[in-house]
């Protein structure tokens, strides 16, 4: 083990370094470059033995990490915004014919306007892909979870492809001190990757068949199935992960000082940090705050999050997406697990930081007076202009 | 090319008897694929050399050798025609199929 000072970039690839995937397939995009770079220095350097394939396009860099999970080969493959995008018709072929690919996402606006900073509008557009969907908050679950994902994506109950997020620029760019594992501890945590879904001289298969109306809606049938069941894997990768590298993140979500709280913020990513301090300030000023951080949003951790708020008054969810015409896609999905959780509380949306706009402190403040006192359900934050003109 | 062979297919009666993603044993062919030909390779036989020259070209892989002549599996072939033109003693015709 040693330290190091490390941008969420570098720390992911040093966590990809330590699962050695067989391939690596990317095409660089901001702010997603310099994970491939760190990567492509390290086969150079030869501290990391893998095949580092160039590609013309991130349709290319999944095709060509499918193509290496198809022979049972470990693949890594990472994009951003646009790339995820260009990417989208390969990200339904890699989780439909259960390929356990891990892929970095630089979590960056979307274009028109052009925008190079961070929003999660590009992954959480693509929720119904099929792919396990991680959001972490900072440079050592970046490193930990690039780990993690490969346990995730390539256990035998799970055989999914995992897409970690990361906040483009805040998290992306900015630098940490980070604990390096080392080889022995990551390789008593992952085990090799064995699958019998691959290309075999022995054992001749056919891949990547169709279906037709009489037996499609099984296939998706088991596909969901499969991300349920992932839930359960998720726990016992933080729980295995816990005991060997002393960390843990809580699996499916995290909580800070929400068992006696009465207004309970939701948040993923980067942001999760500032507010973390918001609630201690507040606290400290004697009002009952607290925070729940959503690691996963798929599987949604829908039972989890509604043991967690089910004491509150109110709850608020802030993210970095819009749904054009309703509301925040993360607000949708944790209203959801109220209601069929029978939490029949105040709810109220959150939409901020959209093309990398700062979210302040008294931004976060404002949100837990709103959860407190009340008013609309989807607000906009720190917006420049009035709405109401 | 060895000539495949249909099998039966029998109908899973639970999710788990579903193959994990899309991956099956190769060559396990259920259904015949030829419904959408309408013309059909026709051969002459008293006109062919032997130069399996069809056999090479043929995309589908649906001519076979028997012996020093060939045969066509109509069971898979799909009517593209490129025997045809490729048999230079013109030995195969397209014929139109009759429903």
């Amino acid at each position: 083990m040693s330290k190091a000072f490390l941008s969420g970039n570098e720390a992911f690839a040093e966590g990809v370094r330590l699962a050695k995937p067989h391939v690596i397939s990317a095409y660089p995009i901001t702010p997603q470059t310099i994970v491939v770079e760190r990567l492509s220095e390290m086969v150079e350097d030869k501290s990391l033995k893998s095949e580092f394939i160039h590609v013309e396009s991130e349709h290319s860099a999944l095709s060509c990490a499918m193509g290496a999970s198809a022979i049972g080969a470990r693949a890594f493959t990472a994009t951003s915004s646009q790339g995820l995008l260009y990417m989208a018709e390969c990200l339904q072929y890699a989780s439909g014919g259960r390929f356990p690919i891990v892929m970095m996402n630089a979590n960056r606006s979307t274009a028109l306007p052009w925008n190079i900073y961070g929003d999660q509008r590009d992954s959480i557009s693509q929720l119904d892909c099929g792919w396990i969907q991680v959001y972490v908050e900072d440079a050592q679950e970046s490193l930990d979870m690039a780990i993690q994902s490969f346990f995730i994506a390539e256990h035998e109950k799970v055989s999914t492809p995992v897409m970690v997020n990361l906040d483009g620029f805040v998290l992306t760019h900015t630098y940490e001190a980070v604990e390096i594992p080392s080889q022995e501890q990551a390789d008593k945590f992952l085990p090799p990757f064995k699958t019998g879904n691959r290309m075999d001289f022995d054992n001749p298969k056919n891949m990547a068949f169709s279906a037709g109306p009489d037996s499609n809606m099984e296939f998706k049938l088991q596909q969901h199935k499969a991300m349920l069941d992932s839930k359960s894997v998720i726990e016992l990768a933080d729980k295995s992960f816990a005991e060997i590298f002393g960390r843990s993140y809580g699996g499916l979500i995290d909580t800070y000082k929400t068992d006696d709280a009465e207004y309970i913020l939701i948040t993923l990513g980067s942001i999760t940090g500032l507010v973390r301090e918001v609630v201690d300030e507040l606290r400290a000023e004697g009002r009952k705050v607290g925070l729940v951080k959503l690691r996963y949003l798929r599987p949604f951790p829908d039972k989890e999050l509604a043991e967690a708020v089910k004491n509150a008054k109110a709850v608020g969810t802030l993210e970095k997406d819009i749904s054009f015409g309703y509301e925040g896609t993360v607000y949708t999905n944790v209203n959801s697990a109220l209601i069929k959780n029978g939490i029949a509380i105040p709810s109220y949306n959150f939409i901020a930081g959209l093309g990398g706009r700062d979210i302040s402190k008294k931004d976060i403040i404002h949100m837990f007076e709103h959860i407190e006192k009340g008013g609309e359900y989807v607000n906009f934050i720190g917006l420049g202009v009035n709405a109401d003109e | 090319m060895i000539k495949p062979s249909l099998k039966s297919y029998i109908k899973p009666q639970k999710l788990s008897e579903y193959p994990i993603g899309t991956v099956y044993e190769a060559g396990h062919l259920v259904t015949k694929n030829a419904g959408w030909r309408t013309v059909r390779p026709v051969m002459d036989m008293d006109k062919c050399s032997g130069c399996f020259q069809c056999y090479m070209y043929c995309p589908d892989g649906v001519i076979f050798k028997e012996g020093k002549s060939v045969s066509v599996d109509y069971d898979f072939c799909k009517g593209c025609g490129i025997c045809a033109k490729i048999c230079k003693l013109n030995v195969i015709s397209m014929e139109a199929e009759k429903r």
